[in-house]
């Protein structure tokens, strides 16, 4: 549905966006991420038709979107970012335009407000001025307008920001369900939230693509991905000796799948055993397997045993942050 | 033109026209513009006691009340939109840049309009009073709203320039008041003593003061008429440029 190649946007001097390229079916989810300023909401708008791009091309649902814009955006629902909204007009008043703008009229006009003012939950606001509405209310109803034509592409710039937990959990679960029959992108700058709802992501920084896959690809890319974490029990019988530190760690470190071990917390004890590099996906399984023998034979007393999965928010910050770790690198050396 | 081009632009105009009167900026232009158009016509022109069967002491006021109120009407047209961010959703609709500018300029030309229909009781009581020419009346009732339109266009178009009100007020104002100055007699008079008339007259042609005179005669000359509508055409183009130029970054 919608295909972006090589875009390029240039303010004056600054590159904003320099050679994005993905694609995205329907049926999918790409959550988009990035530092402030890495260029997502250009991409966006680029994308939606607002802005030309430099150099590039982005085509929806076949239509290109700089030559041919009037049946591409007629595709779109767009979600602009902090949701801006005439304050002068009432929510129904509202709705009515961007209903009467897509096309809409008549029958099909109130059908398509009534189902949007449903899901988005503004029954309670519907004859109350837009400038009177809370942040939640005013978020919801400019994504009710993105959404008021059933559009088969919906682009969603911090969907969630500025929303309370609960009404954090409502959009992302409106999101999950309608991206079963659409192409949607959404940006944020919550982790968990593409973890929840994307069936995959993209991080840009400084105009470029730095990763692309789905959330469990980028979890793996972790350092932590794939380790095994193991609590130790501290109530022992007297007739055993507590086992110390410095003893497991040196036997945990003889395993073959083992590259490091680290001890997180002295009490109780919790030691954290990094895999070998070459070890993958498959392998992850077999190391707590093989700690879990060490600990049987060794007769350990352990109250936890787990498999790090990745930490989407270690990913994004040792993609995003290569300067200041090479820095460090430098400093220390 | 086709039926969907003009769906989006009454849409769009439907909308801004409502943004008027949902705010007091309709009302309290309209309230001003008839209690300053009072005051000039009876208490500055004197308008009784000349005792003259015509409108001329109302209509001379009308190009220097709209290079104040007229701004004043059409400073938000897009500054607001900017300022807001709305103009991402109003452009990223399935309608032209040119839709929404048409459809935003007319709401407020037809703000302009009311008002100056609300002055009709002059015109009756010219009409009881003597009996004048309504020929000239309608002219200049004509003219008068072709300024407006032309005041506004400008407005329109340095609004695009700025997300500030005050700054797109103030520039439009200052080529408004070009557009009076250019022709204004007493200006006029001036700048004959040092350049040659033709030149002068080039300068004047530019100025919406003669072509409101003329219009005020009683005259419908297509030039003047044109010349109006050159300027709307001519700002609300510049208008289009500016948006795009600001969006292309």
């Amino acid at each position: 549905m919608i295909k972006v190649q090589n875009l390029k946007k240039r303010f004056g001097s600054k590159v904003a966006v320099n050679g994005v390229s993905f694609s995205v079916e329907k049926g999918e989810v790409l959550g988009f991420l990035g530092p402030n300023g890495a260029g997502k909401s250009t991409t966006m708008r680029m994308i939606t038709g607002f802005i030309p791009p430099t150099d590039g091309n982005v085509s929806v649902g076949g239509f290109n979107v700089a030559e041919n814009p009037i049946p591409a955006k007629r595709l779109i629902g767009y979600l602009p970012e902090n949701a801006p909204l005439y304050g002068d007009m009432s929510v129904v008043g509202f709705l009515n335009f961007a209903a009467e703008l897509r096309g809409l009229s008549g029958d099909a006009k109130r059908k398509a407000i009534n189902r949007v003012v449903e899901m988005c939950f503004l029954e309670p606001v519907y004859h109350q001025s837009i400038e009177t509405l809370s942040k939640g209310y005013r978020h919801r109803t400019c994504f009710a307008q993105s959404i008021i034509h059933d559009p088969e592409v919906l682009i969603l710039d911090e969907p969630t920001d500025g929303l309370d937990p609960n009404q954090k959990h409502e959009v992302r679960t409106l999101i999950r369900t309608m991206g079963e029959k659409k192409a949607i992108i959404f940006s944020t700058h919550i982790l968990e939230e593409v973890e929840a709802v994307c069936s995959r992501a993209i991080i840009i920084d400084r105009g470029q693509v730095v990763a692309n896959g789905t959330p469990r690809d980028l979890k793996s890319r972790s350092d932590i991905s794939g380790a095994v974490t193991m609590r130790l029990s501290e109530g022992y019988p007297s007739s055993q000796s507590t086992p110390s530190a410095s003893v497991i760690t040196a036997k945990l470190g003889a395993l073959s799948g083992v590259r490091e071990t680290l001890v997180l917390n002295q009490k109780p004890l919790v030691v954290r055993a990094l895999p070998c590099k070459d070890g993958g996906q498959s392998s992850n399984g077999q190391l707590a397997r093989e700690i879990y023998e060490l600990v049987t034979r060794e007769t350990w007393k352990i109250e936890e045993l787990h498999t790090e999965e990745g930490r989407l928010d270690e990913v994004f910050r040792s993609i995003t942050l290569p300067d200041s770790k090479n820095e460090k690198t430098k400093e220390a050396a | 033109m086709n039926q969907t081009a003009l769906h989006n632009i009454l849409t769009i105009a439907r909308r801004e026209a409502g943004g008027f009167f949902a705010s007091p900026v309709a009302y309290v232009f309209i309230v001003i513009f008839l209690l300053l158009e009072g005051f000039f016509t009876f208490m500055v022109s004197n308008w009784f006691a000349i005792g003259q069967a015509n409108l001329n002491g109302f209509f001379m006021w009308h190009p220097w009340l709209y290079l104040f109120l007229v701004p004043a009407v059409g400073m938000r047209m897009w500054s607001e939109e900017r300022r807001l961010g709305t103009i991402e959703l109003l452009l990223t609709m399935p309608i032209t840049p040119w839709q929404a500018i048409m459809g935003k300029f007319l709401a407020s030309w037809a703000v302009l309009g009311l008002a100056l229909l609300l002055t009709f009781p002059m015109a009756i009581t010219v009409n009881y009073l003597g009996h004048p020419d309504n020929g000239i009346i309608f002219a200049a009732y004509v003219g008068s709203f072709l300024m407006a339109g032309a005041y506004l266009a400008v407005t329109a178009m340095t609004s695009a320039m700025t997300r500030n009100q005050v700054v797109s007020f103030i520039v439009s104002v200052v080529v408004c008041l070009f557009l009076i100055l250019a022709g204004w007699p007493p200006v006029t008079d001036m700048l004959v003593r040092w350049a040659s008339p033709v030149v002068v007259e080039t300068i004047a042609a530019f100025s919406v003061m003669t072509h409101f005179l003329g219009l005020q005669k009683g005259v419908l000359d297509t030039r003047d008429i044109l010349y109006f509508l050159s300027i709307i055409g001519f700002s609300l183009f510049s208008t289009s440029v500016i948006l795009r130029a600001h969006r292309a970054g």
